[in-house]
């Protein structure tokens, strides 16, 4: 066992990536010289190269577009959009590109191609700089979403990434960055496919993912003074989701408190309430409750993002008004 | 010798001086786009094409004569109207018509349509109707051929409209920055559906735009098929070299609407006539019956062969199946 | 009919460019067609000579409609078809295959919630209830079917009933002698007025609707609620929680022994006769045990009268978690002073129990004082 960081984690798994497979490649803004916007890519020029690690002018277009011709041609790079905020300037080649070839093309292309993006907010950027955008890039059909939120799955998840033939979206929450967790000494490609039950409990679920896990975990703390046992599930897979662990959870638990970053309205928290009610309908005995950022754009001030963002006392509240 | 060089000399090189048999498959392949445009039309007015179709007609000359510099081992990528394009690839006509007509046996299994032709084996990679989509994807395919030191260049067709577009911009500093080897071809046919070029650039020249870039630039007829081949060729050499990325502007015209809904209101009836006697097609064969490289009875034969292929692809489509239901969410991804 | 867009469905003829007996050549301009944005000129695709134009300028057809038949020279080239009806597959998504069932354990009714609503309202045994839905669910059509079969079966036997009445009464007294710091204060109100009044309207009303005087007592309390929100509350954590509503529950003794108190709803916005009606159906359902389990918890106050055999003064114990009560003795004839004079009137003894953490015996005074002043002027009630 060692403990790492989670930045330390994606550089390492970047590392292993760029050194067991040539065709590996990665390319941002920032990522060479600069070593990294998060420091995560710190080193890796100097290790691999300008060839292999690239950074790009600020075109965000052309970079990604670019990244999805280099993986068509047979390369498999790894994009880093330095946060999902600046990738709305990329998202005609993300949706009508990345994620259409392979069915415009009738199966003929594929594009095996990684976009890293750094998501959330909560360090008071403002709002242009404090997105979370996941559910925009969950509901596109032929894509891959994920969300790390611990140590061990920054790195393992990376590596597993690499196997997708189909275009792989990885957010990780700013705030984890300096997160410090022991891991395994050696790395090891992490399961994508299934959310995690992170602390198991009887009385409700809470279903969080990426930065909230952390909220939710402390929440379920809070609660147990309470006398109300909570079970944490992170979801770590966002597209495709995996609801059998969701409903599994539910079914013992009969209610659930969904955790999510993005706005309340269309958010990824709507979709996963909307299949509980449709799969589990019978096992509910609660509406399936949604804590969610308020619909503003962020404010600066931190009394008000910390009143905008979903926090653990928001979470009891709502807990416990499903007790009452 | 580099390794670089001996690859290089292994592709067949196109001979700087079209040998006659050359002109004869200039004039078919533009033929054949030709007619093929025009039953595409006839089609579309009965019902059998649907959504959106874009004619290459009076553009055939740009298409068929820029893909005489490319070997079959370097990538294309064309735009929404890329039926010229995928033709003179030799993408089969009757895949494509199937695709029209959205049939299973289309080269895209009818998921396409007219606007997105795919065929992998001849490394034609689209097909995009996003205008700009498709210039950092070549940019990308160029990227990684030259990573890993294939000889390969990418050709990307696009009109003068992208040339308003942020991913043109994006593109040609980007592919000159790193120097990759993508012949970016602009199709310059003045209108962006019913804009017209010079009132949507406050700079036209695109020279100067691309001299902007470092990009090495010319200018070309592109009704003139002959002189199209030629400028094509000499830029290929060069992306070939390592020199870069170039870019060629091929001053051409539709002779149609931007699809088949336009009504054309924002051009002159005259003007449109006026090029049409600069038709690439009417030209070319001029020139070779005044030089006596073609006679009467080789152009009969070549009309003959070209009526004969529409017909079997217009049948090849007829006689496809549609792709069952079951299968409509397979390729959605790799799983 | 040619199809000149993608969402062109009709189109109207403007102008024929040729005439019967013209002849014509593969690519020549045949006709002009209105479209949604422009008259378009349109080709034709045979070659020969034309017989026929089968529509006029101005007609507006369908797509595909047949416009000219033309006589073709030679071999005759294989008409294009007009546009058959799709052929391809019919255009129905595949339906979402049925998931397994989510687990429930044992003794858990599947049933939608609106479903459990409606049983409840209508009394019915979800036990006895077979349920129609996917995977053996209950539905609201299964409670109507339960219901109109079978008579709502009592709620339970009546020997355990009046057991559990017992015990709940006894739990919540407990409670609330225990927990509510009760005062009370008192007042004699002058029934003349109303009892007079009553007995002008009753003359022309049968036994059955007759107004009884609990009606305007009632009534009286909830009006003069309106002034004395802090009586029309709850105790709830602490806090008091004032009632929008005023729903007045009434004391209601049961054959056998027993007390229930459940309300009327918006007592103060009732007119009299609705008021009797509603008390009347109350009573009755009460006795036969088939109260709904709103009335039970609706009251935001209540009002105790024991009626004419009842004892001069009721002083009662407030249900929490309400903060007061009233008590109304029995109407009879008393000493009355009027002025100097001693005269014989109908008057009754109304008591206010009320929570001292919540008012104080002025208020309470003036609370009794407003109900006095109401009864004097029944037929405003």
């Amino acid at each position: 066992m060692t403990t790492m960081t989670y930045r330390e984690a994606v550089r390492a798994a970047l590392r292993d990536a760029l050194r067991d497979d040539p065709r590996v490649f990665l390319m941002g803004e920032d990522v060479g010289r600069y070593g990294g916007a998060f420091a995560v890519s710190h080193g890796l020029l100097e290790e691999f190269g300008p060839e292999r690690v690239r950074d790009t002018p600020l075109s965000e277009s052309a970079f990604v577009g670019a990244g999805i011709g280099a993986a068509l041609n047979g390369m498999r790079p790894i994009v880093e959009v330095m946060t999902v905020n600046f990738s709305l300037l990329a998202m005609d080649q993300i949706l009508n590109n990345a994620a259409t070839l392979r069915y415009m093309s009738g199966g003929q292309l594929g594009v095996p191609l990684i976009v890293r993006m750094a998501t959330g907010g909560g360090r008071q950027l403002g709002a242009q700089h404090s997105h979370s955008l996941e559910a925009w890039y969950a509901s596109i059909p032929g894509v891959r979403v994920l969300a790390p939120a611990t140590v061990a799955d920054a790195r393992g998840m990376l590596l597993s990434a690499l196997q997708e033939e189909d275009p792989v979206f990885m957010f990780e929450h700013a705030t984890l960055y300096p997160l410090e967790e022991d891991i395994d000494d050696v790395s090891e490609a992490a399961d994508i496919n299934h959310a995690q039950v992170r602390r198991a409990g009887t009385d409700v679920t809470l279903i969080a993912y990426g930065g909230t896990l952390a909220k939710a975990m402390e929440a379920a703390h809070s609660l147990e003074a309470r006398g109300l046992n909570a079970e944490v599930l992170d979801l770590r897979t966002l597209r495709p989701l995996d609801m059998p662990a969701v409903l599994a959870s539910v079914a013992k638990t009969h209610r659930a408190v969904i955790v999510d970053e993005g706005w309340r309205s269309g958010s990824l928290a709507g979709e996963i309430a909307a299949r509980i009610m449709e799969e589990a309908f019978d096992a509910l005995d609660w509406p399936v409750e949604r804590v969610c950022s308020v619909e503003v754009p962020m404010p600066y001030a931190k009394h008000m993002e910390d009143a905008a963002l979903p926090q653990p006392a928001t979470i009891v509240a709502t807990v416990r008004e499903m007790f009452a | 010798m580099t390794r670089a060089a001996k690859r290089a000399g292994a592709h067949a090189k196109a001979p700087a001086v079209p040998a006659p048999s050359d002109n004869a498959e200039l004039l078919r392949t533009m033929l054949l786009i030709r007619r093929f445009e025009e039953k595409a039309a006839e089609l579309y007015q009965a019902g059998k094409i649907r959504g959106f179709l874009h004619l290459y007609i009076g553009e055939e000359a740009v298409g068929v004569g820029a893909m005489r510099a490319l070997t079959p081992d370097d990538n294309v990528v064309a735009t929404y109207r890329e039926h010229g394009h995928a033709l003179a690839r030799g993408l089969p006509p009757g895949c494509l018509m199937a695709e029209m007509y959205g049939k299973a046996n289309g080269c895209s299994r009818g998921r396409g349509g007219s606007m997105h032709f795919f065929d992998a084996g001849r490394r034609f990679f689209g097909g995009y109707a996003i205008v700009g989509g498709g210039l950092p994807i070549a940019v990308g395919l160029a990227l990684a051929d030259k990573m890993r030191g294939d000889s390969r260049i990418t050709a990307c067709f696009f009109g003068e409209g992208a040339v308003a577009e942020g991913e043109f911009h994006e593109s040609m500093n980007l592919a000159e920055l790193w120097q990759l080897p993508v012949l970016f071809l602009c199709e310059n046919n003045l209108y962006a559906m019913g804009t017209a070029y010079g009132l949507s650039e406050a700079q036209t020249d695109l020279m100067t735009k691309a001299q902007g870039y470092k990009v090495p630039a010319e200018s070309v007829d592109g009704m003139d098929v002959l002189a199209v081949e030629k400028a094509a060729l000499r830029a290929a050499e060069a992306v070939r070299a390592g020199k870069g990325p170039h870019l060629l502007e091929f001053r051409t015209y539709r002779f149609r609407g931007h699809s088949m809904a336009d009504p054309e209101l924002y051009r002159p009836k005259e003007e449109v006539d006026r090029w049409r006697e600069h038709d690439p097609i009417t030209n070319f064969v001029r020139h070779l019956q005044s030089e006596q490289l073609l006679n009467h009875a080789a152009l009969t034969r070549i009309d003959a062969d070209v009526t004969r292929t529409i017909e079997d692809a217009v049948a090849f489509a007829e006689a496809g199946p549609w792709e069952p239901l079951d299968g409509l969410t397979k390729y959605v991804s790799a799983r | 009919m040619p199809i000149l867009g993608a969402d062109m469905k009709e189109g109207t003829l403007t102008e024929w460019r040729k005439r019967p007996g013209d002849s014509i050549e593969r690519g020549e301009i045949i006709a002009e067609i209105e479209t949604d944005k422009a008259d378009v000129e349109v080709e034709c695709f045979l070659a020969g000579v034309i017989e026929q134009l089968l529509i006029e300028p101005g007609d507006k057809v369908p797509v595909g409609t047949p416009l000219a038949i033309i006589r073709t020279e030679g071999a005759p080239e294989a008409p294009v078809a007009p546009p058959a009806e799709a052929p391809a597959p019919a255009a129905v998504p595949p339906r979402r295959p049925r998931r397994e069932a989510v687990p429930v354990p044992a003794g858990r009714v599947r049933i939608s919630p609106s479903a459990r609503q409606f049983a409840s309202e209508l009394g019915v045994d979800l036990t006895a209830v077979t349920g129609s839905g996917p995977d053996g669910r209950i539905m609201r059509r299964d409670i109507e079917l339960a219901a109109r079969a079978a008579p709502a079966k009592p709620l339970e036997e009546a020997p355990d009933r009046q057991a559990r009445m017992r015990q709940a009464i006894a739990a919540a007294m407990s409670r609330s002698s225990r927990e509510i710091p009760h005062f009370h204060v008192t007042l004699d109100i002058d029934m003349s007025r109303t009892m007079r009044w009553l007995a002008r309207q009753n003359k022309s009303r049968t036994l059955k609707e007759r107004i009884l005087y609990v009606a305007p007592l009632i009534k009286a309390v909830a009006v003069a609620l309106r002034e004395f929100p802090e009586l029309n509350a709850s105790w709830t954590e602490g806090r008091i929680v004032t009632k929008p509503s005023i729903h007045v529950g009434v004391a209601i003794s049961l054959r056998g022994g027993g007390l229930v108190a459940p309300a009327l709803h918006d007592t103060d916005q009732q007119p009299l006769d609705e008021l009797m009606e509603d008390f009347r159906d109350l009573v009755q359902r009460a006795r036969g045990w088939k109260l709904r389990s709103s009335e039970m918890s609706d009251p935001t106050i209540t009002v105790t009268s024991l009626g004419e055999e009842g004892p001069d003064t009721v002083i009662g114990l407030i249900y929490p978690p309400q903060v007061a009560l009233v008590g109304f003795g029995r109407v009879k004839q008393r000493p009355w002073s009027v002025g100097r004079r001693i005269v014989s009137r109908s008057g009754i003894t109304a008591t206010l129990s009320a929570d001292h953490r919540v008012v104080d015996g002025h208020r309470g005074g003036l609370f009794l004082a407003a109900i006095d002043r109401l009864l004097q002027e029944p037929a405003k009630l």
